[in-house]
């Protein structure tokens, strides 16, 4: 286990064509970090040049006391899980997950010991001399991370390993995942787009967009105080409201409004889409005419909503200010 | 699910077959039956007479030294040619699967070989390594290799096993090349993280997932080296010196056509024509049912 450090960490693959534009971060040993960003953000490239699959055109990325930007991926003392898993199709479960064993010269018993206690983690004894084709997306899954586990590698890096997954299979693996973190409490560095995953799993993320780390911090901490209007745009579901106001930006989190009489009316939605959910109501429309923001609510199921205008109030301590040019948080 | 297209008519079908039918058996099926019957038949030089001998044509053919000698060139010379064009266009294969820049300028040179025609093919290696005015023995000579081809049976084997093959690479090559791009990068990456090198990364990763197309690729240029390579043989070395290089197809063609010996020379095109139908067999029995992974 270990620390691992980007210190103004770039990517260009043409001087004209920088993909990512510096970006530091201390992860303390046995942290789990999510990079949680919208696709082509260069989150994945980030995960990629920790791995050594790609260069670091310029800053430092060190893991334990060792910087790493030329070290060969096998030297670098890391396990990837892909996010096609890339298990090799041609062997068994055993010989996959043993594989990086045997290259390392590790003794027959060494290696069966090692293949055996990960399989019993995660549940794949029986499933020791099938071939990968034979398995379910679940049960490949955690092949990939036997792969990874049975290295007892320094980092664990994880490319949005669970995007091939259905819904409900998601959900389990996400919560087998952090009980494997929880166990091994190995540094793991988690790639994904999924706002649901990166909050769940994540003890600090760091919220990238177009090649910048937008903010970094725990999960509930960036919600509560998000560093720029995408990070409150992006994380969130629906995101927050964003509305003009005096020169500034003034966000409101869905859940924040509350219905009110209509001369307590802090914001009076026009109505045009209601969407009940079950445990709450989701409710959308505009303040003012057609073109201004649109805005959403998240009212309690028993509200009593109808299209047309609905007058809402919200606490002063639940509003937050950007500046409209800067897009930044103002304090 | 099988897309079935319907006709109503219940003759128009038959008619749009009828010419890739009539075709086939004009020029594959009529042959085929002829030379069958030949084979059990003997003729006079002079085509006057006929008789029935039954199997005396396929007996005498195992009795005779230089057909059993021919079975020999032959093996030698389609192990030489399958293995050594497998080998060079996996290398090929594998050196244009690195290159980024200008990738395709060198995909399309490495085809160009199979738009040549296997007679062309032949002669512009001969031009090479002719004995007297051949660039390739020029610089032979250079290095104190006697190069004579005319007169040395391993050397015209040589040559007509690297015409041969140099026409095969291009066949080879797009297959092979095909195969590797279908290989998940990812797979090469996680191999790479795993601790293997490049070499190891070849023959543990890469290799195995290409077995189904070097099988089917052996088998395909097996039959090549069969039966396609009859137009380098004629146009190089004609089967000599002496037998060195007389293949099983070619002494077809000249025990037929310049021994006018047809009876022996159908039977030996029978026995030709079971070992294509075992190899397709194979062919389609192992290559088809792989399981492509």
């Amino acid at each position: 286990m270990a620390a691992v450090s980007f210190r103004d960490v770039r990517k260009s693959y043409t001087p004209e064509l920088q993909v990512i534009h510096g970006v530091s971060m201390e992860i303390k040993d046995g942290e789990f970090i999510v990079i949680l960003g919208p696709s082509g953000c260069g989150k994945s490239t980030l995960l990629r040049m920790v791995a050594g699959l790609e260069t670091v055109t310029a800053g430092e990325i060190a893991i334990g006391d060792r910087v790493v930007n030329n070290l060969e991926p096998k030297d670098r003392d890391i396990a990837m899980v892909f996010q096609n898993y890339a298990l090799y199709p041609h062997m068994s479960v055993f010989d996959n997950m043993s594989y990086g064993l045997r290259i390392r010269g590790l003794s027959s018993s060494e290696i069966s010991e090692r293949v055996n206690r990960a399989a019993e983690i995660l549940e794949l004894k029986k499933f020791l001399d099938r071939r990968p084709r034979a398995l379910s997306g679940g049960q490949r899954q955690r092949v990939a991370m036997g792969r990874a586990i049975v290295r007892e590698p320094q980092v664990f890096l994880f490319d949005e390993p669970l995007s091939n997954l259905d819904a409900k299979l998601r959900v389990q693996m996400r919560a087998e995942l952090q009980a494997l973190h929880r166990r091994l409490g190995t540094t793991s560095l988690f790639v994904t787009h999924d706002q649901v995953e990166a909050m769940t799993l994540a003890q600090r993320m760091i919220v990238m967009n177009a090649g910048r780390a937008e903010q970094i911090g725990a999960p509930l901490e960036i919600y509560a105080r998000p560093a720029t209007t995408f990070v409150a745009g992006f994380i969130g579901s629906p995101p927050m409201n964003l509305i003009p106001r005096d020169g500034k930006l003034l966000g409101i989190r869905p859940e924040h409004l509350e219905p009110c009489a209509a001369s307590d009316a802090m914001l009076t939605i026009d109505v045009d889409l209601i969407e009940p959910l079950g445990a709450d109501i989701l409710v959308y429309g505009h303040i003012g005419d057609r073109d201004s923001a649109r805005v959403a609510a998240r009212l309690p199921a028993d509200a009593k909503v109808q299209a047309g205008k609905l007058a809402v109030r919200y606490a002063p301590g639940n509003v937050h200010w950007f500046d409209q040019a800067s897009g930044r948080r103002i304090d | 699910m099988e897309k079935r297209v319907v006709f109503r008519s219940a003759w128009l079908p038959y008619v749009l077959v009828a010419p890739q039918i009539v075709i086939t058996i004009l020029f594959f099926f009529w042959p085929a039956v002829q030379a069958v019957w030949f084979s059990f038949q003997l003729q006079d030089a002079f085509g006057l007479k006929t008789q029935f001998v039954g199997l005396q044509n396929f007996t005498a053919l195992f009795k005779d030294g230089n057909y059993l000698e021919s079975f020999k060139v032959t093996a030698l010379f389609s192990v030489l040619v399958a293995f050594s064009g497998l080998a060079v266009s996996l290398l090929f294969a594998t050196m244009a699967d690195r290159v980024v820049r200008g990738a395709l300028a060198y995909k399309t040179l490495l085809i160009w070989p199979y738009a040549v025609a296997p007679a062309i093919a032949g002669v512009l290696w001969a031009f090479l390594f002719a004995p007297s005015i051949g660039i390739v023995t020029y610089v032979l000579k250079g290095m104190g290799v006697d190069w004579n081809w005319i007169i040395k049976g391993d050397q015209a084997m040589l040559l007509v096993v690297i015409a041969s093959v140099w026409k095969q690479i291009s066949y080879n090559f797009l297959f092979f090349f095909a195969g590797l791009q279908s290989i998940p990068k990812s797979l090469i990456e996680a191999a790479a993280i795993d601790g293997a090198g490049p070499l190891r990364r070849f023959w543990t990763i890469v290799f195995p997932l290409l077995s189904p197309t070097t099988f089917f690729l052996l088998v395909v240029n097996i039959v090549y080296a069969f039966f396609d390579t009859f137009g380098v043989i004629d146009a190089t070395t004609q089967g000599g010196p002496g037998q060195a290089t007389n293949i099983l197809v070619y002494k077809v063609y000249h025990d037929g056509v310049k021994a006018a010996d047809l009876g022996g020379s159908s039977a030996q095109s029978v026995i030709l024509m079971v070992i294509v139908i075992a190899l397709t067999v194979v062919q389609f029995r192992f290559v088809e049912r792989r399981v492509q992974y």
